[in-house]
């Protein structure tokens, strides 16, 4: 079977560009061109040299030996926390800003939920002196106010949407609607591995830098390339699109998702949408979604911010349906203790989102020998609020 | 033959009306439709209202929060519309995302639309290809026209191409924006309208987005056939109610 995206912009069944006809004319320019201009010798040498000289790769992979012994297998972590910006997020962003100024795009547009990927996009607009404009929701905007001056500081426009339940499905729809009414001079990049086709493809490709590091690093330190388990946390899941991306057809190599269950899969208060979404069509994508009967899309919850999106990248759809990935949810509970556990035996405070990828040893055994990498896909320092709060640190 | 089909033998300029079944109260949508009728509109276009509306300004945003709000649904449509064609003659076309209708069943819901009267869907995520590789044979095996949209940015080729596939009218878009967005006219959409006119295509078209009054209905339909109003009007029952219907299409022309 076929993980990767098809010709026509599908895996599987899902996928495919469900978008009006007012987008049409950009989706298709950037669908002709994305594979063509991510081969061009210089946009290469350009993106490598940024990924090395500004962002810090490549990530370590790390041995965390404590952990090791605690939850008996060998268990490596991918860095990306140690990144520019604090997360996996600028990878993709850095390929998407070179992408827009080699089709002569000049205002950049992006949606942000947390405020990672708007802070990610923010940064590397200032890198490229370009105008960038981020939609928030009205709600997030409160509740990620660090976020939203970071992204000030870097010179965005952070603009609130208003609209439906004000939070990072309702930004998307904003940053689409000003794409409809920007359709010349303006790119949209969007932060996860969803949207229309191509969009899941080539921010899959921008994240794969994770994966490729992690082979060669492995076999480095193990003499393999590759590991017996990857595992990412999901929401959208842009890093575990990387983190997944050059194992896809390596049958030895077991894919494993973690999404977030929130205050329990079936508590009405859960972002678990492998399990709990339907076949639909959200942001142009047909994928799983969490929706009402009538078809209308509901609002997740997760105590992360990073992880409530309704949806989930048409890749990931696929590889839940086909059995090709292994698909598991921790609760809120279950994340913000394997986050401590990660800071007291490694000295590592991750992202709350990361967090539940390291809650996959209460629903996992491993043995003893298995290799397995975690995608530690940002760093906590944004979530202290949280963690404070739910520890009474 | 389609009521959209005689209607547009008609030597008129076609106004057609958009709104949001379920707003401003749930059970308004009979007496909008048959109010509209009697004032002479030529087209009604009713709005299934979806919680995440792309192409859609704050206007129709609005209507359609409330009317989700109100407790609209596709089932409730359709049993609110059931009995519409003993009223009512005039060409009726269900405007909605396509989520709602995967969920409620596509054949599912041509056949309801069939059963009921409607002549033909507004789809706008519903692109022009995947229609044609899936759910063409089905649209017209239920009699529904499935009307596209185009924009001053959709290319000549392609333009053909939805001509080809198209029929009914072509919904002409009028500028680069969600509904509801301009004010007036200028020189851009003018060229636009006369470029389109130019290309002499099979399918008659229709003007949307934009249109709010006399003076936009009336540069509007210079060359195409009709002009759509969505967002003003529901504007107007937002301050006017059901009764403000028979002053605000008369304002029109």
């Amino acid at each position: 079977m076929n993980y990767n995206v098809d010709s026509n912009g599908y895996y599987g069944n899902f996928g495919g560009a469900y978008i009006p006809e007012m987008l049409y004319p950009n989706v298709e320019e950037l669908r002709q061109r994305y594979l063509e201009v991510m081969n061009e010798p210089d946009f290469k040498v350009t993106f490598d040299k940024l990924l090395r000289d500004y962002v810090g790769r490549p990530s370590p992979l790390y041995f965390a030996s404590r952990l090791s012994e605690k939850h008996g297998a060998r268990i490596y972590l991918k860095r990306e926390d140690l990144n520019h910006t604090g997360a996996h997020k600028i990878n993709n962003t850095i390929g998407q800003i070179l992408m827009a100024r080699k089709l002569g795009k000049k205002r950049i547009i992006a949606e942000t939920g947390a405020g990672q990927h708007g802070v990610a996009t923010a940064t590397v607009c200032a890198l490229m002196g370009m105008e960038c404009v981020v939609y928030m929701g009205e709600i997030d905007i409160a509740r990620q106010a660090p976020n939203v001056a970071r992204m000030k500081m870097l010179g965005a426009t952070v603009r609130p949407a208003l609209s439906g339940s004000r939070t990072l499905k309702d930004a998307t729809n904003e940053a689409i609607r000003d794409w409809i009414n920007n359709p010349v001079d303006t790119h949209y990049i969007i932060g996860s591995a969803i949207g229309p086709h191509p969009y899941p493809d080539m921010v899959t490709r921008f994240q794969s830098i994770i994966s490729e590091e992690i082979k060669w690093q492995l076999k480095e330190k193990e003499g393999r390339e590759n590991p017996d388990y990857v595992i990412a946390c999901i929401g959208g899941g842009s890093n575990a699109a990387g983190t997944y991306y050059h194992f896809l057809d390596q049958p030895e190599v077991g894919i494993i998702a973690v999404e977030a269950a929130g205050k329990g899969i079936h508590s009405g208060e859960s972002a678990a949408t492998s399990i709990l979404g339907k076949e639909g069509i959200i942001h142009g994508c047909k994928t799983l979604l969490m929706q009402s009967e009538d078809g209308q899309i509901t609002e997740p919850y997760s105590i992360s911010a990073g992880l409530d999106y309704p949806g989930v990248g048409p890749m990931h759809a696929h590889l839940y349906t086909s059995g090709r990935g292994e698909f598991y949810s921790a609760t809120d509970d279950e994340a913000m203790h394997a986050g401590l556990e990660l800071a007291k035996l490694e000295g590592i405070i991750p992202a709350i989102e990361s967090s539940h990828a390291f809650a996959v040893f209460n629903h996992k055994n491993f043995k003893k020998d298995d290799i397995v990498v975690i995608s530690l896909s940002g760093r906590g320092d944004k979530d202290l609020d949280t963690y404070i709060n739910y520890f009474n640190l | 033959m389609n009521r959209i089909e005689k209607k547009l033998q008609e030597d008129k300029k076609l106004l057609s009306i958009y709104f949001t079944a379920g707003y401003p109260q749930i059970n308004d949508t009979t007496d909008i439709i048959q109010s509209l009728e009697k004032e002479g509109v030529d087209l009604i276009e009713i709005g299934l209202p979806f919680s995440d509306p792309l192409a859609d300004g704050p206007t129709i945003q609005q209507s359609s929060t409330d009317a989700l709000k109100n407790g609209m649904s596709t089932a409730v449509l359709f049993e609110q519309l059931k009995d519409i064609r003993k009223t009512v003659s005039i060409p009726l076309i269900i405007m909605g995302y396509f989520n709602p209708i995967l969920q409620f069943g596509v054949e599912e819901f041509c056949k309801k639309c069939h059963e009921i009267g409607i002549d033909g869907l507004i789809i706008p995520d519903l692109p022009v290809d995947v229609y044609k590789r899936e759910y063409q044979a089905l649209f017209e095996q239920y009699g529904l026209f499935n009307i596209f949209l185009i924009t001053p940015q959709t290319s000549d080729e392609r333009i053909r191409f939805i001509d080809a596939v198209s029929n009914g009218f072509i919904y002409m878009v009028s500028s680069a924006s969600v509904t509801g967005a301009k004010s007036e006219f200028g020189n851009t959409q003018e060229s636009y309208f006369k470029r389109i006119s130019d290309m002499d295509l099979k399918t008659p078209q229709i003007v949307g987005f934009g249109i709010s009054n006399a003076t936009t209905f009336q540069a509007a339909t210079k060359y195409a056939h009709g002009a759509i109003i969505g967002s003003a009007f529901i504007k107007c029952l937002n301050e006017k109610g059901i009764t403000g219907i028979p002053d605000f299409i008369g304002s029109i022309r």
